[in-house]
C-alpha cells in the first residue's frame, strides 16, 4: 500500500504547492472561519518578532501559542509552508497507520467471534471481509488530506495542523500500545489546547481492554494500570511545562495561552458558539456562562465513556469530535480531523437515516460561511445575527451528524 | 425529527416524495413564477415610510437662491474649475488617473484612460472634521451634463453661506464618469482592488455618511429620474429613496423611477402592468450587475449614495433648476442632519413604484420555491439510488463522476481567462478588431463546450452506468442550489433569473429523454440564451425595440461590458456565469449525452 499513499503525498503536496504561490494564500489566512487568534500564523509571526526584541512574546496579548511552538519556528521559520506540508503529510500517514492497526484489531476479534460463533446469524451480513478493509486506511488518509477544510488551514499556515499532528500520532501510539509514548504525546496535545485532556479516558480504556484487564473499580489491576497511566501523563506534562518555564524564563505563557482558552477574552468571530454569547452578556454573568460552556465540552466524557467502554477508539472520535464543536476557538483544521474517520466505519453507512440532510445542511453552510460575511462586513447590508445563523446551522449539523454516527454501536 | 426517525413514517413520507415528487415540482415553479410577478400588485407591497429617525423629525426651511451656471464642457476644464471652486470658498484638490482597459472599449470608445478628477471640501464651520458628504457630477467630454457641474458649482457657493453644516460637503466632478468615481474612492478610503494608478489626494474629509451624483444636461427638467441600481446588484438603503421622493412630492416635482411615472390606478390591467415592467426593469438592471450611475461605486464602501438624472420629455410643467436646487438642498440638509449611517430602514427590496416596495421577506420566497425543486429532485435521486452511494463509491464509479466536473470546470476557466489573454493572437489571424476578438472567443468558447460530452466518454474506458449519472446530477443537483442561493443573497435579481431559466432544464434532464428536443432545449435555456432574451426584454420595456439582428449586435456589447466591468470595477456576473453557472450547465450537457 505504499505507492498510492505516496501518490496521495504528492498530489496533496502539489495541491498544497501551488496555492502557496498563488494569490489566494493570503486570502485564505485573512478568513475568520480557517484562522482564531489562538492559531494565526500572522500572530505567529508576531509573537517571533517581540522574541527577537528581547521582550516577552506574550506581551500585548497578540501571541496566545505555547512556547515550544515558539521556539520551533523560531528555527524554522523560512521554511513555514514545507513545515505545514510535512506535518499534514505526517497526520495523514499517522492516521493511514492506525487505522490499519485497529482494522486489523477488528478483524482479529471477528475471527475469534466468528470461530466461537458468537453472531447471530443475520448479522453476517455486517461482517467485514479483508477486501473491503484494505482500502479503508487510504481513504481515512485521502479523507484527510484531500479535504478542502485541510487544504484551507494548511494553506493559511495555522498551527491547528500541528496540533491534528500531534493528536494523529497519539493515536497512532495508542493503537500500538505503547503507553509511554501515548502519554507523552498525550501530555504534549494538553499543553497545546487544554481539550485533549478528555482523550484520557478513551487512551485509558483502551489499554485496559488490550492488556484485558477489567474495568472494575475494585480491582486492583485496574487501578494499578490507571495510576501508571495517569502517573506518566501528569508527569510528562509536568516536565513539558516546567521545560517552557525554563525556555522563557518565566510563567506568563500559563495565562496569555491557558487563561486565553478559558476565559475567551477575544470575541472575533469564528466558526464556534462562544463569540455571539458573549458579545452580548452582560458582565456579572460571564464568569457563569463561561463556566456553563467550558464544562459543557467535558462533561461528555463521563456517560460516553460509560456506555462506549467497549469501543475505545470509536470513543476517541467522539471525543475528539465533540472537542471541535465546544471548544472555545475552533477552526475548520479541527473539523477536518475528525471528519477523517469517517471511512473506517464506512461498512455501517446504511444505518445512517438521515446523513443526506445532514451532509447538505454542512455543505450549504460551509458555502454560506463566507456569502454572509461578505454581505455583513463589506456590505454591510446584513449584521452579525445572520452569520451567527449559519454558525449555529453548522454546529447544528455537526452535532446531527455525531447523534446519526453515534446509532453505529 | 421523530418524524423522521421512525422507519414506517419515513417509508410512507419517502414514498410520497418518490410517487408526487414531478406534480410538486411544476406546482413549486408555476408557484414561484406567479408568486414574483404577483409582488407588483399593489395590495401585496408595502407603503414605503421613513425609518431613521434622524430624517424624519427635522424640519428644514428651503430658502435656496440659486443662480445657475451654464458651463460648457468639452474635456475636462480643470482650470477653469479649480478656479471657480476656489473662488466659491472650498478647498480644492485634483487628482489624476490613469488605467489601460484590457481590450478597447467600444461603447464609450476609449482604451488608454487618463483623466483628472477636481473635488472642492466645503469645511463644516463649527463641527470636528470627522463625517463627509459627497456631491457629485460626472463631466463627460460634450454637454451632456454640463448643467449639473453649474447646478453643482452654484449650491457650493449657496452651501458656504450657511451655518448649519455639520458635517463637510465634498463637492467632486470626476471625469471619464465610473472609472474616475473608481479612482477617487480607491484613493479616498487607501485600497487598490481594481489596479488603476491614482495619485493620492491631497485633501481629506473624514468619513464618508451619505453621496448624491446628479446628472443634468438640459436646463430645463420636466422630470427627475432616481437610479438606485449598484454595482452588483447592491442597492442603498431604502431611506434615500424615500427621502427622495418626500422632498419631490413637497416641491412639486415630478420624480421617476426607471425612466415611469407613477400611476394610481392599481386595480386595473394597466396599472399592474406599469408596475410589473416598472419591477421587471429593476430586476434586469440589478441583475446585470453593473453600476448604472456614477453612485455605485461608492456603495461597496458602505456609503450610501443615490443618482438622479434631469430628464427632459416634453410635458406643458417644466421645473426650472432653482427648484431643483431647493430640493437638493433639502436633501443635503437632511443627510446633515444623520447622527449614524443610513441603516434602520432595508437594504434589499424590489421597487414597483416609488411609494411601494418590496422587502426581502416577501421576494425570497418565490426563489425559495424554485430552488426547493433542485433539492426534491436531489431527495428523490438520493432515495432511489440507495443510501451508501456517497461516500465510498467503487474506483471506476468516482472517476466517472469527477471527471465531468473537473472538464467542465476547466472549460469555465477558460471561458473565464482565454477571451481576454488570446485577443492579441485572434486580431492577428482574423480580420476583427480586439474588442470583437474578445467577445467571439468567447461565444466560441462556451459553443466549443457544447461538444464535450462526445469528446469525455470517447476517453473514459469504462462506459456510463445507470448508477453513474444519477449520481452525477445529485452532485450537480445540490452544487447548483447552493450556488443559486449564494448568488440570490448577494444579488437576488441574479440568482432568481438564472433560477428560473435553469432549474426546469436541470430538474427534469435525464438520459433517457429524446436527444434531439432536450438539447434544443437546453440550449435555448442555458445562460447565454438567458441573457440574450433579457436585452430583448429589456429592450422592449424600455419601449426601444430592437430586431434580431440589432438584439445581437447589443447582446454582443452586454458581454463585452460584462468582461470590462469585472476588470475595471470589480463586478462579479462574468465570473459567476463563466467559472460557475457554465461549468454547472455543462454537466447537466454531460448527463443529457451519457452513453
Amino acid at each position: 500500500m505504499a505507492a498510492p499513499l505516496t501518490l496521495l503525498l504528492i498530489v496533496a503536496v502539489t495541491i498544497r504547492a501551488v496555492l502557496f504561490r498563488s494569490s489566494w494564500a493570503e486570502l485564505i489566512s485573512e478568513r475568520v472561519e480557517v484562522v482564531s487568534p489562538l492559531n494565526a500564523w500572522k500572530r505567529v509571526v508576531e509573537g517571533l518578532a517581540l522574541l527577537d526584541l528581547g521582550v516577552s512574546p506574550y506581551s500585548g496579548d497578540v501571541f496566545h501559542e505555547t512556547p515550544f511552538m515558539i521556539y520551533l519556528f523560531h528555527f524554522v521559520v523560512d521554511y513555514a509552508e514545507i513545515v505545514f506540508m510535512v506535518t499534514d503529510g505526517i497526520t495523514a500517514v499517522a492516521l493511514y497507520l492506525s487505522i490499519q492497526t485497529y482494522n486489523k484489531n477488528v478483524f482479529r476479534k471477528q475471527k475469534y467471534a466468528l470461530e466461537s460463533d458468537r453472531y447471530p446469524a443475520d448479522c453476517l451480513e455486517l461482517l467485514r471481509s479483508p477486501k473491503e478493509m484494505f482500502y479503508i486506511p487510504l481513504k481515512v488518509a485521502m479523507f484527510y488530506l484531500l479535504n478542502p477544510f485541510t487544504i484551507l488551514s494548511c494553506v493559511a499556515k495555522s498551527t491547528c495542523g500541528l496540533n491534528n499532528a500531534i493528536i494523529a500520532l497519539f493515536i497512532l501510539c495508542t493503537l500500538k500500545g505503547s503507553a509511554l509514548l501515548s502519554g507523552i504525546l498525550l501530555a504534549l496535545a494538553t499543553y497545546q489546547s487544554i481539550y485533549p485532556l478528555t482523550l484520557f479516558a478513551p487512551a485509558l480504556l483502551f489499554f485496559l481492554q488490550r492488556l484485558y484487564i477489567p474495568v472494575n473499580l475494585r480491582r486492583s489491576s485496574f487501578w494499578f494500570f490507571t495510576l501508571q497511566y495517569a502517573f506518566i501523563y501528569v508527569g510528562s506534562l509536568v516536565v513539558i511545562t516546567g521545560l517552557s518555564f525554563f525556555l522563557l524564563g518565566s510563567w506568563d505563557f500559563i495565562p496569555s495561552v491557558y487563561g486565553f482558552i478559558f476565559s475567551v477574552p477575544d470575541l472575533t468571530p469564528n466558526i464556534g458558539l462562544f463569540w455571539y454569547f458573549f458579545a452580548e452578556m452582560f458582565e456579572h454573568f460571564r464568569l457563569f456562562f463561561i463556566c456553563v460552556f467550558q464544562i459543557n465540552v467535558f462533561f461528555y466524557t463521563i456517560p460516553l465513556s460509560i456506555k462506549l467502554k467497549e469501543h475505545p477508539v470509536f470513543l476517541i472520535f467522539m471525543q475528539i469530535a465533540i472537542i471541535s464543536i465546544f471548544k472555545s476557538y475552533p477552526t475548520v483544521g479541527d473539523v477536518a480531523l475528525y471528519m477523517a474517520f469517517l471511512p473506517a466505519w464506512s461498512h455501517l453507512y446504511r444505518f445512517l437515516r438521515n446523513i443526506f440532510l445532514v451532509s447538505c445542511v454542512l455543505l450549504a453552510c460551509s458555502a454560506l460561511f463566507p456569502v454572509l460575511w461578505h454581505l455583513w462586513i463589506y456590505a454591510g447590508s446584513a449584521n452579525s445575527n445572520f452569520y451567527y445563523a449559519i454558525t449555529l446551522l453548522f454546529n447544528f449539523g455537526q452535532v446531527k451528524s455525531l447523534n446519526l454516527i453515534s446509532h453505529f454501536t | 425529527m421523530g418524524l423522521l426517525s421512525d422507519p414506517s413514517r419515513r417509508k410512507v413520507l419517502t414514498g410520497l416524495l418518490t410517487r408526487l415528487n414531478t406534480p410538486i415540482c411544476i406546482v413549486c415553479y408555476l408557484a414561484g413564477i406567479v408568486w414574483f410577478m404577483g409582488l407588483a400588485f399593489e395590495p401585496f407591497t408595502l407603503r414605503t415610510y421613513m425609518s431613521e429617525n434622524a430624517m424624519g423629525s427635522t424640519m428644514v426651511l428651503l430658502r435656496g437662491a440659486i443662480m445657475m451656471l451654464v458651463c460648457f464642457c468639452s474635456g475636462m476644464p480643470v482650470e477653469w474649475l479649480v478656479k471657480a471652486m476656489q473662488s466659491r470658498g472650498l478647498e480644492v484638490f485634483t487628482q489624476s488617473f490613469s488605467r489601460k482597459l484590457p481590450f478597447p472599449d467600444e461603447n464609450k470608445e476609449r482604451y488608454m484612460v487618463r483623466g483628472t478628477n477636481v473635488y472642492g471640501i466645503l469645511r463644516a464651520p463649527r463641527a470636528p472634521r470627522t463625517e463627509a458628504l459627497v456631491i457629485s457630477a460626472p463631466c463627460s467630454p460634450g454637454d451632456s451634463n454640463n448643467q449639473a457641474v453649474g447646478l453643482l458649482l452654484a449650491l457650493a457657493q449657496y452651501f458656504r453661506n450657511q451655518v448649519y453644516w455639520a458635517k463637510d460637503i465634498i463637492f467632486l466632478v470626476n471625469e471619464h464618469d465610473l472609472m474616475g468615481t473608481q479612482a477617487w474612492l480607491e484613493a479616498y478610503h487607501h485600497t487598490n482592488i481594481t489596479g488603476m494608478e491614482y495619485s493620492p489626494l491631497q485633501g481629506r474629509a473624514g468619513s464618508i455618511q451619505a453621496a448624491l451624483s446628479l446628472e443634468l444636461s438640459s436646463d430645463v427638467i420636466t422630470s427627475l429620474d432616481l437610479i438606485l441600481e449598484g454595482l452588483n446588484g447592491q442597492l442603498p438603503n431604502l431611506d434615500l429613496a424615500n427621502l427622495f421622493y418626500a422632498f419631490c412630492q413637497k416641491l412639486g416635482v415630478l420624480c421617476t423611477i426607471q425612466g415611469k411615472l407613477q400611476r394610481n390606478d392599481w386595480d386595473t390591467a394597466e396599472g399592474y402592468t406599469h408596475a410589473a415592467q416598472t419591477m421587471m426593469l429593476m430586476v434586469l438592471k440589478q441583475a446585470c450587475g453593473r453600476s448604472w450611475g456614477d453612485h455605485g461605486l461608492f456603495l461597496r464602501y458602505h456609503i450610501e449614495a443615490a443618482s438622479v438624472r434631469g430628464i427632459n420629455s416634453f410635458r406643458h410643467y417644466k421645473t426650472d433648476a432653482a427648484t431643483i436646487g431647493r430640493l437638493l438642498e433639502g436633501m443635503v440638509r437632511k443627510l446633515n442632519n444623520l447622527l449614524e449611517r443610513l441603516h434602520q430602514s432595508y437594504f434589499f427590496y424590489l421597487l414597483p413604484s416609488l411609494s411601494r416596495f418590496v422587502s426581502i421577506g416577501c421576494y425570497m420566497l418565490a426563489f425559495g420555491l424554485l430552488v426547493v425543486i433542485l433539492l426534491l429532485r436531489a431527495l428523490d435521486l438520493w432515495v432511489h439510488l440507495g443510501a451508501p452511494a456517497l461516500a465510498a463509491p467503487s474506483g471506476p464509479g468516482v472517476l466517472t463522476v469527477l471527471t465531468p466536473v473537473v472538464i467542465s470546470h476547466l472549460t469555465g476557466v477558460a471561458l473565464y481567462l482565454l477571451p481576454v489573454h488570446l485577443q492579441e493572437m485572434a486580431v492577428e489571424h482574423f480580420p476583427v478588431s480586439e474588442t470583437e476578438a474578445v467577445v467571439l472567443t468567447a461565444v466560441a468558447i462556451y459553443t466549443a463546450g457544447l461538444a464535450l460530452p462526445h469528446n469525455t466518454q470517447r476517453l473514459l474506458s469504462g462506459e456510463g452506468t445507470e448508477q453513474g449519472w444519477k449520481v452525477l446530477k445529485l452532485t450537480a443537483l445540490l452544487y447548483l442550489a447552493v450556488l443559486l442561493g449564494c448568488t440570490a443573497l448577494i444579488n437576488f435579481s441574479l440568482g432568481f433569473i438564472l433560477a428560473v431559466t435553469l432549474v426546469p432544464i436541470t430538474a427534469s434532464m435525464t438520459p433517457h429523454m429524446p436527444k434531439a428536443l432536450s438539447a434544443l432545449v437546453m440550449v435555448l435555456l442555458s445562460p447565454a440564451f438567458t441573457v440574450l432574451y433579457c436585452v430583448f426584454i429589456y429592450q422592449e420595456l424600455i419601449e426601444a425595440p430592437v430586431s434580431v439582428s440589432e438584439g445581437w449586435m447589443l447582446f454582443l456589447s452586454v458581454i463585452s461590458q460584462g468582461i470590462l466591468d469585472h476588470a475595471l470595477y470589480g463586478s462579479l456576473v462574468y465570473p459567476l456565469l463563466a467559472l460557475f453557472i457554465y461549468p454547472c450547465w455543462l454537466m447537466f450537457w454531460n448527463i443529457l449525452f451519457w452513453s
